[in-house]
């Protein structure tokens, strides 16, 4: 965590209303202190870890910038633990100077084991900011654990690329959705490719071909057919297609969508050249003939667009890689918005694997 | 006529279903083209704005940038001059293939102004990317010049054809100042309206791209509680203050001969004012928008002749100490003459003459150095009717008061009656804050990168309509005048102080300015 004004407070053998009582008296001193700390609101974040992946977790959250919640609650789970061991850190982003403002960011850490599972809830409320939103993110799985917490988020982080089966992924997907919002890191990842795609079709002589779309190929990270799925959801439920169910094939998933006017031929292929997670290129194709190819590349994405004589131009649209970092962060300040396309991106998705 | 972005066919166009839940919205494919490319403001603000703009993806997909100034260079100079301003002046450090890329193609056209050649060459390098886009692009040209340039260029760009098209957009993005009479600003207004229509025109004032500035709007209109407030029968006051610390450093040339009342109360300061004191729009569309904010300004009466003595106030600061170090008074400031009139503190007392407002004093002020940096705007609301709790020892109820402060720290602040702890009933203020910046993760962006966003996606929104510009001249220019016939030497008020003591004579009955 940056900073570069900590307080810290531990103690073994502690309970959740003395992690608690700490924090207050914490946040007091800090502000006797220097009036000009003051602590940020914006977001709790309960993160459920296996202790020892800790420092691999601490160095994602390090990563995420200024998208760190203003409280962050890491449970770190070790089976044979039977103590219930905690750190307090409060860390301020620098020292005011007169007439600034220093925001201070709580870190809970609490170690737990086996023994203290069936009171998680009863463990992690007391730590958790009232009336603050709260995100719950459990990146190393933990299922039952994470449904134990659920009726203290309102918000749920997940990575579906994680699943190994993308079918599974998209079902857990849909079944947290029933209960908080959830906010997809693989749906995130496709973010630069939407926009752009839209973009494409916006100036209102294009909008049209959206009608006319026959052909969709999506080329993918091994491991990210479902992000690719779940854009091929999104293109069907915003265009109103009846999705049909995509068929295996080795590395490569296709099938066929029915738009009003034509079958749009659909495919998702792995691309094992791809070395970072998410989409390697999306090329969209219409009846009359046009080609958009995006695919990624040094500075932006990487656009080749084929007119209806057969012309072809190429052009990069510029936006920086926010790397994987930049993902998480992007879906911590995502638990504070609501995409209401994702859920319909879903629920196509998930027709297509059915 | 071929269809393209923004322009009607004569037939509805479908939506694009594909923008829904997207933050960003496309931009349509543009070429912009700036007027005062190695001036400062570029270098400074534009071209690190266009940077940023470029990181985070929301440039349009086709996007050309051509710099036009009078220095003789060529296009690899030019870019290298860009690249230099953006990694000094960027918030944040570039991504070097990002900004490749997007100075790959930046073109540079030299000469001055007023030379055809320069349009002509505008226009072949404009229609060149269009040939090597394959479609029509839209076109922004952004004055960045000295005012007295811009009916020079508006003219050009309508002789050389470069003012309409067919095929796209073209908008024009005018740097403040807006004249600085009104009759200037008429006649500016009358040479770009010549030319090009009121809808392609896109008046900067950079205060209106501010998130703060923008949060009034939230503030005011998407929380129901201040609404039964916000009249004559609750709100005794409001004051805006708009005050520096600093001197005017090297901005002589220009400052001697703005000051501070065509600086910075003429534009932003009556754009203050404008948000607290407007309706409720229709809509938050920029017809509907300016609309209300027009009204507002129609309905403060042209200062008099007899009025403006009254009214307003102006002062300029002598040496003193400020900012832990001794400073010189403004007319010992390098390049100022020594007998300048110029204002460097301005305080006026506006009436807004309308059903809700009526009564109400509107306190404006805005000065160089002096005690801190701070921009707010103070609602003081009318005291309780009876004041039961007036033991002694009490502070007593003071009225409440709701502080929206946009710099340095943007937040809300209610002035609120507590009773002390104790076993007497004695109260005092204290205040209930909230600050923006302990309840967000995002940074707010630049306010150029929101503005020239907006004209690109022809959003006038957060623009100055040509009515808006002149109803504001219309309050100023009386003040400007009979200052300017007005002998000096002018109060002085020590640097870093709260301001000169003459200013306490526009305050009515019990009120009192703010401490800085």
């Amino acid at each position: 965590m940056p900073g570069t004004s900590d307080a810290v407070w531990s103690e073994q053998g502690t309970t959740p209303d003395a992690i608690e009582a700490a924090l207050r008296a914490l946040l007091i001193e800090r502000h006797a202190e220097n009036e000009n700390f003051l602590p940020a609101r914006v977001l709790n974040m309960i993160t459920l870890i296996d202790r020892e992946w800790t420092g691999e977790i601490a160095n994602r959250l390090g990563g995420v910038g200024r998208y760190h919640a203003s409280r962050l609650v890491v449970l770190s789970y070790e089976r044979r633990r039977e103590r219930l061991d905690a750190r307090v850190m409060i860390a301020a982003e620098g020292n005011p100077d007169a007439g600034e403002l220093a925001l201070l960011r709580e870190t809970v850490v609490v170690e737990l084991g086996d023994q203290h599972l069936d009171d998680l809830l009863q463990i992690a409320d007391p730590l958790v900011v009232t009336d603050l939103p709260t995100l719950l993110w459990s990146p190393h799985g933990h299922h039952e654990l994470v449904r134990q917490l659920l009726p203290l988020a309102q918000a749920v982080l997940i990575d579906s690329v994680d699943e190994p089966i993308a079918a599974d992924a998209l079902d857990r997907a849909g079944e947290l959705s029933s209960e908080a919002y959830v906010v997809d890191l693989a749906w995130l990842r496709s973010t630069p490719w939407r926009e752009r795609v839209a973009a494409t079709f916006d100036p209102p002589q294009m909008r049209r071909e959206l009608s006319t779309l026959t052909a969709v190929t999506i080329r993918h990270h091994p491991e990210s057919r479902v992000a690719a799925v779940l854009m091929l959801g999104w293109l069907a439920s915003r265009l109103g297609w009846e999705a049909g169910t995509l068929v295996e094939h080795g590395e490569m998933l296709s099938g066929k969508a029915h738009a009003s006017r034509q079958d749009v031929t659909l495919r998702a292929e792995s691309a094992p050249e791809l070395m970072v997670r998410g989409l390697e290129d999306v090329t969209v194709e219409t009846a009359s003939g046009r080609r958009l190819r995006l695919t990624r590349g040094p500075g932006g994405l990487h656009a080749r667009w084929r007119d209806p004589r057969g012309t072809e131009r190429e052009w990069t649209i510029m936006g920086a890689s926010r790397g994987e970092r930049g993902v998480l962060g992007e879906g911590i300040r995502q638990a504070l918005l609501r995409d209401p396309t994702y859920l319909p991106a879903l629920s196509a998705a998930r027709a297509m694997l059915s | 006529m071929a269809a393209v972005a923004g322009r009607p066919t004569g037939q509805p166009e479908p939506d694009n279903p594909l923008t829904a839940g997207l933050e960003r919205l496309p931009v349509a494919p543009t070429s912009l083209v700036i007027f005062g490319a190695t001036g400062d403001l570029a270098r400074r603000k534009l071209l690190p704005a266009i940077y940023n703009l470029a990181h985070d993806g929301a440039l349009p997909e086709r996007f050309h940038l051509i710099g036009v100034s009078r220095k003789e260079k060529e296009n690899e100079d030019f870019r290298a001059e860009c690249e230099q301003s953006i990694r000094r002046f960027s918030r944040r450090t570039p991504d070097d293939s990002v900004l490749d890329s997007l100075l790959e193609n930046v073109k540079y056209v030299p000469g001055t102004f007023d030379d055809p050649e320069v349009y002509a060459e505008l226009g072949r390098l404009l229609d060149a990317f269009e040939r090597e886009d394959g479609e029509p692009l839209n076109r922004a040209f952004y004055l960045s010049t000295a005012p007295s340039f811009f009916p020079i260029i508006v003219q050009a760009l309508g002789r050389s054809e470069l003012a309409q098209r067919e095929q796209s957009e073209v908008r024009l993005i005018i740097e403040k100042p807006f004249g600085t009479t009104l009759a200037e600003a008429r006649q500016l207004n009358r040479a770009v309206l010549s030319i090009f229509e009121e809808s392609q025109i896109f008046r900067i004032d950079h205060y209106l791209g501010k998130e703060t500035v923008q949060n009034m709007m939230a503030f005011r209109f998407a929380n129901g509680m201040f609404e039964p407030l916000w009249n004559r029968n609750y709100i005794d006051s409001v004051q805006i203050t708009a005050a520096e610390d600093l001197g005017i450093g090297s901005r002589a040339d220009y400052y001697d001969n703005a000051g501070a009342l065509r600086d910075l109360i003429q534009n932003h300061m009556l754009q203050l004012l404008c948000h607290v004191a407007m309706e409720p729009p229709v809509n938050f569309t920029a017809e509907e928008v300016r609309n209300e904010k027009v009204k507002v300004l129609q309905a403060i009466p042209e200062p008099t002749p007899a009025e403006i003595p009254e009214m307003s106030v102006r002062a300029q600061y002598t040496a003193g100490h400020a900012g832990g170090e001794d400073v010189p008074g403004y007319l010992e400031e390098e390049g100022v003459p020594e007998d300048s009139n110029t204002e460097t503190y301005a305080a006026l007392r506006l009436e807004v003459d309308n059903w809700r407002w009526a009564g109400v004093p509107f306190y404006l002020r805005t000065g160089k150095r002096l005690a801190r940096k701070v921009t707010e705007i103070a609602v003081t609301l009318k005291p309780v009717p009876h004041l039961a709790f007036s033991q002694d020892g009490s502070l007593g109820v003071q009225p409440n008061q709701l502080v929206l402060t946009l710099q340095p720290n943007e937040g809300v602040s209610l002035r609120l009656g507590a009773k002390i702890p104790g076993t007497r009933m004695i109260i005092r203020p204290v205040h209930m804050e909230f600050l923006y910046g302990t309840a967000f993760l995002s940074q707010s962006p630049e306010a150029y990168e929101r503005l020239i966003t907006d004209a690109m996606r022809g959003d006038a929104t957060l623009f100055t309509r040509n009515d808006e510009v002149e109803a504001q001249w219309r309050i100023c220019d009386p003040i400007v005048s009979a200052w300017e016939a007005t002998p000096g030497p002018l109060p002085g008020y020590e640097s870093g102080s709260q301001g000169p003591k003459e200013a306490e004579a526009l305050l009515r009955g019990d009120d009192h300015w703010r401490a800085i």
